[in-house]
């Protein structure tokens, strides 16, 4: 048998003349790749220079480090829960609860044991993993039973997740630390080069938040384009296929309960990893920050991510992070200059941040159920015909 | 670099180890009953290989339930379906479209929010033989078999003159058009039988000469087996080698095209009982039919 049509890599001559022709495709793997055309290549690579780079910018404080780190966990979370909620369609309220089991994981293996709480000081290579794992095991066991039921009645049944997660986080006290103590996070360090503490690399000097702020954005790179593949591939068709069209998806030979168990599996990972990372991020960890009401607004906070961000888009869960942690920054830097906000005024910076919240993701689903990669695609499109309207 | 290969070279798990006319799918006794209502009264038939057999019958005559008890979506209670030997009672869906039984829906169940793409990729869901960890590395030979497949979907799309959808969301796609994809994704599982619920219904008739161009062309070049639901008697009767009747779930006839169209029992069911039985102009034709179909029983 020959090969498949255009299996094969066209020769050097054919590509050059390839130019300024960005969508013409010689070969199918050249067409199904990631990054199919030159400009989403370099744009790629600029934005990751870019954010390699901003630390190391004079203006750029620490807490600012600091809150890009929150970005970067935040959105993979989100891409865990994209791949659930926007790629297989099934609602999570409790995504929280993974993100919990990975960070009391991460601590427990790789935090200071002290007279309360138990810990290993095990190495980031073993406590990531197993942040992970332990999360995605959970999840698996959760599987399948939220896979007999569907959209709301699998909201409720996640929901329920976080207050068994808050009785669980209260009681185990030598894992959690106990109710409104908790513990603290783990220590950074691979094969003894410590993560979150100031470094002196190739002579230059490194603030504590750096090589955190440089570790996690590896890794979100990492996980987004895992997560990516994971979309395109066979098993991300899948996930699709049973959002859109549960039986026709099993006539066309896609097991239902396999897909939605994996799907609940794979996110539950990016949750444990994503957990396991905000627990250094935060220093401290407690059952509140995990369970209960505290689970709760987390999760939504995950939803929002991938509602205002986009649905069943890598970009978007990281746009979407990316707004959530930065948009309360703008409002209070913004704050002192718009009348009747805060203190002792009308609206506290807080109940601002609050209600801005809220309108938004109105607003979002009502005007650009796509988000903000929407809007980014209507732009592009917009430019692209220009100068016609369509 | 480009050649146009036939589909038989692309699909050919099409093929079937069985001799011509000798019986691929047999349904034996189906009993469907919903509550009180029996959609599907003890109906029996033998589908041959390489055969186009339709079933025809007024609405709620059972047809569709037919082809849900066929794909697994409905349990039947009483009754049995062999395909290839084997039955089909009891097997989940996705496990029958392993076995290679695909199928058209009546009313299009297609993945509105994927390309026409992926749509054909996800009917090759059983025929890519990779992990979900190999999925997210995609390298070696997740990428390979991608590639590979592409290669098999686009050949159908070549077939079914898509080409210019073909990375088009399906749910912004015309209404022909969509039918057109739902043919080509039945046909990406590389069935060997393939079930055609309505696939002209609410065309108009440049559409339908081009889906009975298509259906006869996979006959052609796949030798593929087909059971075919459609209301469109023009088609039924132009393109089908056998005919089977159901009224109110019951079988009432079953033979070729021309005999059942002179068939009383057929007239009454489609036009209701007349005085004078006005509706043929040939009673001998219909006694003859009849007697054709006493005999054959």
């Amino acid at each position: 048998m020959t090969g498949p049509r255009g299996d094969t890599a066209p020769p050097k001559a054919a590509r050059a003349t390839l130019r300024g022709r960005p969508s013409l495709y010689t070969d199918y793997a050249a067409d199904q790749a990631i990054w199919n055309t030159p400009a989403k290549r370099y744009w790629t690579v600029a934005l990751i220079l870019a954010v390699i780079a901003t630390p190391f910018l004079p203006f750029v404080t620490r807490s600012q480090q600091a809150d890009l780190t929150l970005v970067f966990v935040l959105a993979i979370g989100g891409i865990g829960l994209n791949l659930l909620t926007g790629y297989a369609g099934q609602v999570s309220l409790g995504h929280a609860f993974f993100v919990g089991v990975g960070a009391f994981t991460a601590s427990v293996l790789g935090g200071m044991p002290t007279q309360n709480v138990v810990g290993f000081e095990l190495d980031l290579l073993i406590w990531l993993p197993a942040a992970g794992l332990v999360s995605m095991v959970l999840g698996l066991l959760v599987a399948p039973l939220a896979a007999r039921v569907r959209g709301l009645y699998l909201a409720i049944l996640t929901l329920g997740l976080v207050f068994i997660g808050e009785h669980l986080f209260k009681e185990l006290r030598s894992i959690s630390g106990g109710q409104g103590v908790g513990r603290r996070g783990p220590d950074p360090e691979i094969l003894g080069f410590a993560l979150f503490h100031p470094q002196e690399i190739f002579g230059l000097q490194l603030d504590r938040e750096t090589p955190w702020y440089l570790f996690t954005f590896l890794l979100l790179v990492v996980m987004a384009i895992l997560g990516r593949n994971l979309a395109r591939s066979r098993m991300g068709r899948a996930f699709a296929a049973v959002r859109d069209r549960d039986i026709a998806a099993e006539i066309m030979g896609v097991p239902l309960l396999r897909t939605k168990v994996l799907a609940f599996g794979v996110s539950s990972f990016y949750a444990g990893v994503a957990g396991a990372l905000l627990a250094v991020s935060f220093g401290q960890v407690t059952p509140e920050n995990f369970g209960g009401l505290g689970g709760l607004l987390l999760s939504v906070e995950f939803l929002a991510i991938i509602l205002i961000g986009g649905v069943a888009t890598m970009s978007g869960s990281i746009i979407g992070a990316t707004f959530v942690v930065l948009m309360p920054r703008l409002v209070q830097a913004f704050a002192p200059q718009i009348p009747l906000i805060g203190d002792g005024a009308l609206l506290s910076v807080q109940q601002l941040e609050g209600i801005l919240f809220g309108v938004l993701i109105v607003l979002f689903l009502i005007l650009e159920p796509r988000g903000l990669f929407g809007l980014w695609l209507r732009i592009r499109n917009y430019w692209k015909a220009w100068p016609f309207s369509y | 670099m480009t050649t146009i290969r036939p589909l038989s070279e692309a699909l050919t798990g099409t093929s079937v180890d069985i001799p011509h006319g000798q019986s691929l799918l047999r349904v034996d006794g189906l009993t469907m009953r919903f509550g009180g209502n029996t959609a599907v009264d003890d109906v029996s038939f033998d589908v041959g290989r390489g055969e186009l057999f339709a079933i025809i019958g007024p609405n709620g005559a059972g047809k569709t339930s037919i082809f849900n008890c066929m794909s697994g979506v409905y349990r039947p209670q009483a009754g049995d379906l062999t395909f290839l030997g084997e039955s089909l009672l009891d097997v989940r869906p996705d496990d029958i479209a392993r076995r290679g039984v695909s199928r058209m829906f009546q009313n299009i169940e297609l993945f509105d929010n994927l390309t026409v793409l992926d749509n054909l990729m996800l009917g090759r869901h059983q025929h890519l033989s990779y992990g979900m960890l190999a999925g997210m590395v995609y390298v070696g030979r997740a990428k390979r078999t991608e590639v590979v497949n592409r290669r098999i979907v686009e050949d159908i799309i070549d077939f079914l003159e898509i080409e210019s959808v073909r990375k088009f969301p399906v749910g912004m796609l015309p209404y022909g058009v969509k039918k057109r994809v739902e043919l080509g994704r039945a046909m990406a599982m590389e069935p060997k039988l393939l079930l055609l619920d309505e696939p002209v219904a609410g065309m108009n008739v440049e559409e339908t000469e081009d889906m009975a161009r298509f259906i006869l062309d996979i006959r052609e070049e796949l030798d593929l087996t087909m059971v075919l639901v459609e209301h469109d008697m023009g088609l039924v009767m132009d393109l089908a080698d056998r005919v089977m009747v159901l009224d109110f779930g019951v079988q009432i006839a079953l033979d070729t095209p021309d005999r059942v169209q002179r068939d009383p029992n057929v007239i009454q069911a489609y036009l209701g009982e007349g005085d004078e039985g006005p509706t043929l102009d040939d009673e001998a034709a219909a006694a003859e039919a009849r007697s054709g179909q006493e005999a054959r029983r």
